[in-house]
C-alpha cells in the first residue's frame, strides 16, 4: 500500500458557536470569523506538518482546494504546492483540487500543473475535481454545466498537455485559437492524474475508461459506500476488458494513532466531532444545487442527506463505526486498515492525519506513530493486482 | 369550456405537454420556474374568455429537454416558432416569472404575432443595488413562505407530500430554472437594452410583497417598455397567479378588452 497525507487546512481556530447564528462554515459565515494573525501562523503549522510528511516516509502529500468557508483555506492550492515541492525533497505532491467548472481559463491549470512538475523534477499529481456544490453558490458559476465544463477544460488540458501546440481547440466553452502551453510537463506524456469523489457511477465509468485509468478516490465516506462504489470500478473495467489494478483505488479518510484504543478515541474526539458537524455542516440546498447531481442520483442522495445524523450530530462512535475515522493504537489501526484493504482493494490510503481543530502536537504524534508503527506493516498489501475476490464486496 | 384538452406538440425537434381549452382569441402562457403541469383556476376562469394554451416549456416537466437548449433566448425563438407551427395570430401572451423573461425576450425579437403582453413579476432584468432573493439556497420552508404574503398559502404547500414522479417533475424544473437563470441570476444584462422594441400594449403586473423579485423592479421594467403600465397587487408575493387569481384575472381581461376596443 501507498501512503499520502492530506491536509485541509481548516481554520482550526474557528469559534465553534457560530452555528448559533448561522447554518453553515461555507458560503454565508461571515469572513470576520477568520482572524488573520491566527490565520497566519495556521498555515505556517500546517505546511510544516505536510513537511514533516515526507522526512516520515509518506509517499505524498496532498492539498486541498476549497473557496469561501472555514473548511479549508486553500482556495489557491498552486501556492501551497509552490511551497511544498521546494520544501519535500522525496516524495509526490499532489493537487487534490483543481476546480475545473469554476475557472474561466482553464488552461491556466494546465500551466500551473506544469511549472509545479518542474519546479519539482516530475513529482506532481494533478488533481481533477468539479468543486463541492456550496462552491457553485460561491463563485456564481452555474452548476447545471458543472458536468460539461469539467469535461471539456479535461479534454483541453490534457491536448494542451499531449498535443504540439500551437493547435486550436473548439469547445462549447472555451474556444481558443492558440493552445501552446509552457512550460511542458516533466511526466510524459502527462503527470498521474487523481479523480476525487464523494462517489458516482458517471464519475467511475470516466475515470476508469481505458483511455484514461485514472486513479479514482473516494472521499470521507462511510466504509459500506466505499466498498461499492470501489467494486463498481473494478467491474466497470472488466466491463471495458481490463482488470483493474489496486493503485487506480484510494480512500481518503481521517486516521488518527495514539498509545491505547481508549486514548486514541479520547484525544481525538472533540476534533472530529468538530470536522464532521461545525466545519462540513451545510444544508442540503447548499451542497447539492440544481445539476451538481445527475437528475438519476439527486433524489436517493438528498434523502440520505436529509436522515443524516441525529440532531446531536455525529459522534465518534458513529463515526468509527462507519469508516469514517480510523482511529485507534498503532495495532488496532494497522488492523483496521488490513481488514478493510482486504474487503475493498484499494491500493492508496490518503490519511487525513489533522482534522477540524485537532492541535499540532497531537497531529505530529499521530503522524509519528502512523509512520512507524502502521505504515511498515501495511506496505506489502494492496500491491498486488486485483483478483476475482473483489466480487466479494458487492 | 373549463376541462382542457392534453396534448404533445414537436417543434423545433422537441415534444412538449400542452394544456389548452376555452374559446375566443388566444391566450398563451408562460409558466414560471416550477413549471405548470395542472390547470389552475387562474386557467379555468380565463378560459371563460380566451382559448387559453399553457404549454411546459423544453426542459420542464413532461417536455423533452431538447440538445438545443442553453438559454432564454432560445426558448424565445422556440415560441416564435411554437405560435408559428400552431398558426397562432394577434396572440395575447401572459409570462409570469420566468415565462415573463421569456415572453419580453420574444417580444424584443418580433412583435408581430402578438396583441398584447402582460408580464406578471418577469424575471429578466436586474435593478443595481436591488438584490433577488436567492431561491437556490433557500430550504423548502423558506422557499414557500418567501413565495407568498398569505402564509396560510405557505402552510399548504408545506404540508404536501409530492410522490415520486413530482419530486422527479421538481429536481427536473429546478435543474431547467438553474441552466437558464443561475448566471447571472435570472436576467440576461442585453434585455434591458432592447425592451424598447417591445411595440404592443403591455401591462406590468407585480406583488407588493414579492421576495423573489422586489417590486422594485416593476417601476424599472414599466420604464423601459414604451407605453407599459404597471398595477401593484396589496398583499401579494411572488405568484399572483395563486395568490391574487380573480384581481388577476380582472386586470388582464379589463386590459385586453381596453385594447380591443
Amino acid at each position: 500500500m501507498k501512503f499520502y497525507m492530506i491536509h485541509l487546512m481548516p481554520f482550526a481556530d474557528l469559534d465553534l458557536n457560530y452555528d448559533k447564528t448561522y447554518n453553515s462554515a461555507w458560503v454565508t459565515l461571515p469572513n470576520t470569523y477568520y482572524d488573520p494573525s491566527k490565520g497566519a501562523k495556521l498555515y505556517n503549522r500546517y505546511i510544516d506538518e505536510l513537511v514533516y510528511a515526507d522526512e516520515l516516509g509518506f509517499d505524498g502529500v496532498c492539498c486541498n482546494e476549497h473557496h469561501q468557508n472555514a473548511y479549508g483555506l486553500m482556495p489557491i492550492p498552486g501556492v501551497i504546492a509552490g511551497a511544498l515541492v521546494r520544501e519535500t525533497k522525496r516524495c509526490q505532491v499532489a493537487v487534490l483540487g483543481r476546480a475545473l467548472p469554476l475557472l474561466t481559463y482553464p488552461l491556466s491549470v494546465a500551466e500551473e500543473y506544469a511549472m509545479l512538475d518542474n519546479i519539482s523534477n516530475g513529482r506532481l499529481i494533478a488533481g481533477f475535481v468539479r468543486g463541492i456544490g456550496a462552491e457553485y453558490h460561491s463563485t456564481g458559476v452555474n452548476p447545471a454545466e458543472s458536468h460539461d465544463r469539467f469535461h471539456e477544460a479535461h479534454d483541453l488540458i490534457l491536448q494542451a498537455w499531449t498535443r504540439p501546440g500551437p493547435f486550436a481547440f473548439e469547445g462549447k466553452y472555451y474556444h481558443i485559437e492558440y493552445v501552446n502551453t509552457w512550460p511542458r510537463p516533466v511526466q510524459q506524456p502527462h503527470p498521474p492524474i487523481w479523480i476525487p469523489s464523494q462517489g458516482s457511477r458517471e464519475t467511475i465509468e470516466w475515470a476508469s475508461h481505458p483511455s484514461r485509468k485514472y486513479t479514482y478516490l473516494q472521499t470521507f465516506s462511510p466504509v459500506d459506500q466505499l466498498a461499492r462504489f470501489m467494486a463498481l470500478y473494478y467491474q466497470q473495467a472488466e466491463k471495458y476488458g481490463y482488470q483493474a489494478s489496486t493503485q487506480q483505488l484510494g480512500w481518503a479518510t481521517p486516521v488518527y494513532v495514539s498509545d491505547s484504543d481508549e486514548a486514541a478515541r479520547r484525544e481525538a474526539r472533540p476534533h472530529i466531532e468538530a470536522f464532521y458537524n461545525k466545519f462540513l455542516r451545510m444544508p442540503v440546498e447548499m451542497l447539492l444545487p440544481p445539476g451538481y447531481l445527475s437528475l438519476a442520483s439527486m433524489q436517493a442522495v438528498t434523502d440520505k442527506i436529509r436522515s443524516g445524523p441525529a440532531a446531536g450530530g455525529y459522534t465518534i462512535e458513529d463515526l468509527s463505526a462507519k469508516g469514517m475515522i480510523i482511529c485507534g493504537s498503532p495495532d488496532s489501526v494497522a488492523q483496521q486498515l488490513e481488514t478493510y484493504q482486504k474487503q475493498v482493494k484499494f491500493g492508496k490510503l490518503i490519511a487525513m492525519t489533522q482534522f477540524g481543530t485537532l492541535p499540532h502536537d497531537l497531529t505530529v504524534r499521530s503522524m509519528e506513530l502512523f509512520a512507524h508503527k502502521v505504515m511498515p506493516r501495511l506496505r506489502h498489501i494492496g500491491e498486488e493486482a486485483a483478483t476475482a475476490q473483489v466480487h466479494a464486496a458487492e | 369550456m373549463s376541462e382542457p384538452t392534453e396534448s404533445f406538440e414537436t417543434v423545433a425537434g422537441c415534444k412538449v405537454h400542452m394544456l389548452r381549452g376555452g374559446r375566443g382569441s388566444p391566450l398563451l402562457f408562460l409558466h414560471g420556474g416550477r413549471g405548470a403541469g395542472v390547470w389552475l383556476p387562474l386557467f379555468r376562469t380565463l378560459s371563460e374568455h380566451f382559448d387559453v394554451i399553457v404549454p411546459e416549456h423544453p426542459g420542464f416537466g413532461r417536455s423533452d429537454t431538447p440538445e438545443w437548449l442553453d438559454n432564454v433566448g432560445d426558448l424565445a425563438n422556440f415560441y416564435h416558432e411554437f405560435m408559428d407551427k400552431l398558426g397562432l395570430r394577434n396572440v395575447n401572451l401572459v409570462g409570469t416569472s420566468l415565462g415573463g423573461w421569456i415572453a419580453a425576450d420574444l417580444a424584443v425579437r418580433n412583435c408581430g404575432p402578438l396583441r398584447t403582453l402582460t408580464l406578471v413579476a418577469p424575471a429578466g432584468i436586474h435593478v443595481q443595488g436591488v438584490p433577488k432573493g436567492d431561491l437556490f439556497l433557500w430550504t423548502p420552508e423558506q422557499f414557500a413562505r418567501n413565495l407568498f404574503f398569505d402564509q396560510a398559502l405557505a402552510e399548504t404547500m408545506l404540508k404536501q407530500t409530492p410522490d415520486d414522479e413530482e419530486r422527479r417533475r421538481q429536481a427536473k424544473n429546478a435543474l431547467a430554472l438553474a441552466k437558464l437563470g443561475w448566471q447571472p441570476r435570472l436576467y440576461d444584462p442585453n434585455l434591458r437594452k432592447w425592451l424598447h422594441r417591445v411595440s404592443c400594449p403591455t401591462l406590468i403586473i407585480w406583488g407588493d410583497n414579492d421576495k423573489l423579485i422586489p417590486p422594485a423592479y416593476g417601476p424599472a421594467f414599466r420604464d423601459l417598455i414604451p407605453g407599459a403600465k404597471l398595477e401593484v397587487l396589496a398583499n401579494c408575493g411572488h405568484l399572483p397567479h395563486v395568490e391574487k387569481t380573480s384581481e388577476l384575472v380582472a386586470s388582464i381581461t379589463k386590459f385586453i378588452a381596453e385594447v380591443g376596443q
